[in-house]
């Protein structure tokens, strides 16, 4: 998956700017995502990684620039494109954002109800398997969001996001407050369903372990723009203090230290 | 490249050719023919053809392939690519053992464990309530022990929201029930010619009935919801738990002062709205029948006994307690997500209302037996 740069860009993003009143989050900025990786986007906090995310996403209007989602230029699409466009992609919210009145199964069937032709009884099938792909018990799909843990609730946003088999999912901060071994399981699935399902994943994290276990490439968001992207063994030599700050800091250490001790155990 | 299925049938048994680009729109025929296919004999699935196959289809698969097993019969895959074998791999993997699903099926017994359910949760729910109302006696109790101990700031607080705050409506409700009164009974009494007996219609029916009933049902309306809205986003939030960790009792800070403060408010309120109220009749009365002014205060004073006002004014603490215990109780049973709290809510409400409205006839029929 290293030898992307020769193909075509899922998310082509050109001079983007994103402003609220008179405080510039975003000016000037370029990324390119390529089909099939996992590309991790890092970066201080408040520098608008989630604004980013929710630029792409369509949930938000940059001020300016072009977004190019698989061909399609997500600011100048009709409505039947946008909707269209919708079902190749699915968004993870930081907490899962379930919808609380409705149990896993149902929540997980929500964008199923928008394929037509579909059978209901397959329809409940479907939502057990992607619940259960999600690594939750297969029978979790009679709780309700209220009665889930932090990860079990972010395995069930999982799931949903996975709904329509899209082409691309993004995933904001989806180790955040799990324990370790949760936040390793989730990156061992991500990478999985990555790999099995030719899934193209952006997503943004402070977890430097998950960025050392499954990032093809990271995007370094500082001064308002992707100061870098590139392999974690490029990260590790670029010069720009915050860069090195954050891949050289302590946490960085142990992390990496972690990651060779497992490469060699 | 929209999807294709198309089956031979060949001397080993059916031959399903798959191409094109699965989705979810088209499981219901896949699913469809590979089930058909496997129940009939050994079925080989041809995947040459496809562009992108997706879990949908894969798992279409893996079902065929157990429903072919448990047949007796074998389903070959053939023409699967790296990615689509992977696919499949995974998809078996996420499927669960048959004996791990327990369906629950519906029958008589599990509706009379719901019903028992049910009515045990009814009986719950009383204790709870009984719990609380001790709860507040002990820390008033306490309290006047230890009045460093009692928030007065917080109780002036809690009178203005629920008693200061409540008067307009209370007052405008209770004048347009004397005036509807007088309206009424004017129409009736006059076919008599006993209109000035409108007055003690008037008076009785406020006083003994009406003016606190009303202001109750009101108060239970807004209070109601309000404590449980306070309690239950405090305890949402574990608010409730941090002070206990810091020492503060959550039944002092919380629940005492909101309950006193209805006390002390709600006989009040019942007061005002029966002036109202019988100022909206002596007014309409008035207007209507000619009644002077001064006839309805002389009738009134002479011939309503003071009794009536006592009946009324005597179930306004009564109401004042179910308000606000129905009201803290259910901020308390909220759970920790935004849902829970408008269903205790709107709960809180309709509880708070119907017990207002039960108490009122257990008093009318306790103050017939006794003839009063
Ligand atoms: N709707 C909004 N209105 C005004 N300002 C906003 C809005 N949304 C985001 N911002 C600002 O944009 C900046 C970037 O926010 P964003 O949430 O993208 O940060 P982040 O990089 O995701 O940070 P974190 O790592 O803490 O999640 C912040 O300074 C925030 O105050
Ligand atoms: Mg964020």
């Amino acid at each position: 998956m290293r030898d992307e740069a020769d193909q075509d860009p899922v998310i082509r993003l050109r001079s983007i700017r994103t402003q609220f009143g008179s405080h510039v989050v975003h000016d000037g900025l370029d990324l390119d995502v390529y089909r099939g990786e996992i590309l991790g986007v890092v970066g201080g906090s408040g520098t608008g990684k989630s604004v980013l995310l929710r630029s792409i996403a369509g949930l938000q209007r940059p001020t300016e620039g072009e977004i190019e989602v698989l061909g399609t230029d997500v600011r100048k699409a009709s409505e039947a494109e946008r909707a269209a466009l919708e079902r190749r992609w699915g968004v993870m919210f930081q907490d899962g954002a379930l919808f609380s009145s409705l149990n896993v199964r149902e929540n997980v069937e929500v964008p199923m109800r928008a394929v037509e032709g579909l059978d209901p009884d397959l329809r409940r099938a479907m939502a057990d398997l992607k619940i259960s792909m999600s690594g939750l018990p297969y029978l979790a799909g009679d709780k309700y969001p209220s009665e889930l843990s932090g990860g079990m609730r972010k395995r069930a946003g999982l799931a949903r996001a996975l709904a329509l088999d899209p082409e691309i999912v993004f995933l904001d901060e989806p180790t955040a407050g799990l324990d370790p071994i949760g936040a390793a399981d989730f990156d061992t699935l991500i990478r999985r369903l990555s790999d099995t399902m030719g899934l193209t994943v952006f997503l943004v994290t402070h977890d430097l372990d998950t960025l050392h276990a499954i990032c093809d490439r990271i995007a370094v968001l500082a001064e308002k723009k992707v100061l870098v992207t590139g392999t974690m063994d490029e990260m590790l030599k670029v010069d720009h203090p915050w860069v090195h700050d954050y891949f050289h800091g302590p946490r960085a250490r142990a992390a990496l230290a972690a990651k060779d001790a497992q490469k060699e155990g | 490249m929209p999807a294709t299925v198309t089956t031979d049938q060949t001397d080993d048994g059916s031959v399903l050719r798959l191409g094109g680009a699965f989705a979810l729109a088209d499981l219901t025929g896949l699913h469809k023919a590979l089930m058909r296919a496997a129940a009939a004999g050994p079925v080989t699935v041809d995947l040459t053809e496809v562009t992108r196959l997706d879990t949908a289809a894969a798992w279409a698969i893996a079902e065929a392939e157990k429903a072919a097993q448990s047949a007796g019969h074998a389903l070959h895959l053939e023409g699967a690519d790296e990615g689509a074998a992977a696919l499949i791999d995974t998809v078996r993997a996420a499927l669960p053992d048959p004996d791990t699903q327990t369906k629950p099926a519906f029958s008589l017994l599990h509706w009379l464990d719901g019903f028992g359910r049910s009515v045990a949760a009814g009986g719950v729910f009383l204790s709870q309530l009984l719990g609380i109302l001790g709860v507040f006696i002990a820390r008033l109790g306490r309290s006047v022990l230890h009045p460093s101990e009692f928030r007065l700031t917080s109780l002036v607080h809690h009178c203005q929201e629920v008693g200061l705050k409540a008067v307009p409506i209370v007052a405008l409700m209770a004048f347009l029930i004397g005036v509807v009164l007088a309206f009424q009974g004017a129409a009736q009494l006059r076919q008599f010619g006993a209109e000035v007996f409108v007055v003690d219609l008037i008076a009785v029916s406020i006083l003994r009935e009406l003016g606190i009933l009303l202001t109750a049902i009101i108060v239970a309306g807004r209070t109601a919801s309000a404590f449980t809205a306070a309690i239950g986003s405090m305890k949402m939030r574990e608010e409730i738990d941090a002070m206990r960790t810091l020492g503060i009792d959550p039944a002092t800070a919380l629940i005492v002062p909101r309950v006193l403060a209805l006390l002390l408010m709600l006989p009040i309120l019942g007061m005002i709205a029966n002036a109202t109220g019988l100022f909206g009749g002596a007014l309409m009365s008035w207007i209507e029948l000619g009644i002077s002014p001064g006839l309805f205060v002389t009738r009134l004073v002479e011939n309503t006994d003071v009794s009536h006002l006592m009946v009324g004014t005597i179930k306004a603490p009564f109401f004042a307690i179910v308000i606000g215990i129905v009201g803290c109780h259910a901020g308390l049973q909220v759970g920790n997500n935004a849902e829970s709290l408008g269903r205790q809510t709107s709960a809180a409400v309709v509880t708070a209302i119907f017990s207002v409205i039960v108490i009122d006839a257990l008093f009318s029929v306790f103050f017939a037996q006794v003839g009063i």
